[in-house]
């Protein structure tokens, strides 16, 4: 009889684990971003959280795309 | 600081596709996957136009409001980008996209779609930055290197300008008094010309 206690203690061990799964499903809520966040581009080790650098960064890099001011040097 | 907008000028360019290879090689998409494109009106026809083609990063995206899964997020820069590790590959956003910007690589045996890929204004995604895993989800990220998008730097008649809308506009506006005709910009007004969306205050905030 204890030789039979024992796989049975144990059976119903595993059959147990069964229930502490967690579920799998995302639950998703309309309407809003569900994914990781996301860093802002000026919060960085170049620009060390320094928006007002990342800014004129930019804006120098667009100004150069206008190249009626940049052959005429303006 | 104005929102992240690509203007593309159809009087200048060339259809050399110099901005499509730009961003293949920037970002090393795989093939079959076009983040960019170069698309020819009456092409061989007198009065042929060129306009180079991508996500437009819309005020009012229509991606952003039909995914079933809400992976997409908007930056404070107005660039519209979305998390992979969300995606399911349904493919709604490509057809709700007015300009074709998503783009779906074959995954599997079977040519299902994998997860969606598009053009991120060379912006990255939502991991850390310049991090291997970004580079591999979502390419380089070169806005937080304080660069624009690789296609509009690239693009060697200046056709395709891209940055600060307000910027941009204005070099535009110049560029058409100073030669006098092509004032169109297409798919400006669709995808700039509805305005953002509010965001939805929380509940309980005093308006």
């Amino acid at each position: 009889m204890k030789k039979l206690l024992v796989p049975v203690i144990a059976g119903s061990f595993l059959l147990l684990a069964g229930c502490g799964e967690k579920t799998q499903v995302t639950v998703y809520k309309q309407g809003q971003y569900q994914g990781k966040p996301d860093t802002r581009p000026w919060d960085n080790a170049q620009f060390k959280n320094d928006r007002a650098a990342w800014e004129k960064a930019i804006k120098a890099r667009t100004d150069n795309q206008n190249e009626y001011a940049r052959v005429s040097g303006n | 600081m104005a929102r992240m907008k690509f203007l593309c000028d159809a009087e200048r360019c060339i259809e050399c596709n110099g901005c499509v290879t730009a961003c293949k090689q920037e970002h090393e998409v795989p093939w079959g996957v076009n983040r960019r494109r170069v698309v020819t009106l009456n092409d061989g026809l007198p009065g042929e136009k060129s306009i180079s083609v991508a996500c437009m990063h819309c005020s009012d995206a229509p991606c952003m409001a039909v995914c079933p899964v809400d992976c997409f997020y908007k930056t404070s820069e107005g660039v519209v980008l979305h998390d992979k590790d969300l995606c399911i590959g349904c493919g709604y956003c490509f057809y709700a996209c007015p300009f074709g910007a998503p783009q779906f690589p074959q995954d599997g045996a079977f040519g299902m779609r994998g997860k969606m890929d598009k053009c991120t204004f060379c912006a990255g995604g939502p991991e850390v930055d310049h991090s291997a895993a970004e580079f591999q989800k979502y390419g380089r990220n070169r806005l937080s290197e304080g660069k624009l998008p690789a296609c509009a730097e690239m693009c060697s008649t200046k056709a395709l300008l891209g940055g600060d809308g307000d910027v941009v506009a204005d070099i535009y506006r110049n560029r058409v008094l100073k030669r006098g005709k092509g004032a169109e910009v297409w798919g400006w007004g669709t995808a700039y010309g509805k305005p953002e969306k509010a965001p939805t205050p929380p509940a309980g905030a005093k308006s």
